[in-house]
């Protein structure tokens, strides 16, 4: 990860100035900065171990994200496409109680429709969506 | 922060170091942990008390050379595991070979002894004691040399710290053999070395915890 590597660029610095008492003017100073830059790249991959070892990666957990804001959008859109095909009597009592969560009485006085034929019509529009999944599928 | 401005925040305060840093810290480390080493040995053990008589024999010496030889390699090695990018090169053959010396002379005087007399040369009167005493009173000498070691920049963090366990252990071994009475080469060669390696495993064990920078 690009982030990682600037990171560990500069702890590697950051040690190289620290430890510079460690530096022995008769030894080959590119073993002695190699050595430093091999130890915090081991340093940076243990900690990642660990923390990966108390963390499992999303990316294994891909279920959480498939239920996405896309996900949502889809079905609505599915939704709306199947409830075109219903005839108004069923379509507008499911829009208003299933969709808008309004009650029998609220449905029918906005209908125009009695309630007993409001719910007649969610129960049949239900049954018939149901039916255009069945067969979609 | 941008790499370019931590190189110029680093290198504005790039003040000269003082030198001889690793020298000065191990000179510190080698004598507060004699003295406590010795310290504790006077308190707890004292010097036997035919110590003049014992130095007649070249087996005394011995026995003292076999463990300073081996405070000889393993500071060595301390020392240039102390700092990034130097080998061990020929120390580790250096540290083996002390203990392949002893344990060559133990195996000819085991073997030239009569049957019987064999166990009295490997187990003595005190192996117990030997194995107590000699992480003991290397104590002082491991805190001390991995005091010196913190401030410096061990790389191979185990190995470094069995390298200053072993220093300790050494020079334990080195100030109970005053105070120890046995003589013979395989009681050496099996009790002072496990005596030595106590120290040296804990040392690897907590190198890793104690020198990470």
């Amino acid at each position: 990860l690009p982030d990682e590597v600037e990171d560990l660029v500069q702890e590697t610095l950051l040690a190289v100035h620290n430890q510079r008492h460690t530096y022995d003017a008769g030894q080959p100073l590119t073993a002695w900065v190699h050595a430093i830059a091999r130890y915090k790249l081991v340093d940076l991959l243990r900690r990642r171990g660990v923390r990966e070892a108390l963390n499992d990666p999303l990316d294994d957990e891909l279920d959480v994200f498939a239920s996405s804001d896309t996900d949502a959008a889809d079905a609505r859109r599915d939704v709306a496409k199947l409830l075109e095909r219903l005839p108004d009597q069923q379509r507008l009592p499911i829009i208003r109680m299933k969709l808008e969560g309004l009650s029998v009485t609220e449905t029918a006085r906005m209908t125009g429709m009695s309630e007993s034929a409001v719910k007649v019509g969610v129960h049949r529009g239900l049954k018939a969506l149901a039916a255009m999944i069945r067969r979609e599928r | 922060m941008k790499t370019d401005d931590l190189i110029a925040a680093l290198a504005s305060r790039a003040e000269s170091i003082e030198p001889h840093v690793l020298q000065r810290r191990y000179a510190i480390a080698l004598c507060s942990g004699a003295f406590g080493t010795m310290l504790l040995m006077a308190i707890l053990l004292g010097v036997r008390p035919n110590l003049a008589d014992a130095a007649r024999l070249p087996m005394f010496w011995a026995k003292l050379a076999f463990p300073a030889a081996l405070l000889a390699g393993a500071l060595l090695a301390t020392v240039r595991l102390s700092r990034p990018g130097v080998r061990l090169g020929r120390v580790a053959a250096a540290l083996a070979a002390p203990v392949l010396v002893m344990w060559l002379i133990a195996a000819v005087v085991t073997l030239a002894a009569a049957p019987g007399e064999r166990e009295a040369l490997v187990f003595g009167d005190t192996w117990k004691s030997c194995l107590v005493n000699v992480p003991m009173l290397s104590l002082p000498l491991f805190v001390a040399s991995l005091w010196a070691m913190g401030g410096l920049a061990p790389t191979r963090l185990a190995l470094a710290g069995a390298a200053a366990g072993l220093l300790s252990g050494a020079g334990g071994a080195l100030v109970y053999a005053l105070h120890c009475p046995e003589l013979a080469a395989p009681f050496l060669g099996i009790w002072y070395v496990l005596g030595m390696l106590i120290p040296t495993a804990l040392g690897a064990l907590l190198g890793p915890r104690l020198l990470r920078w």
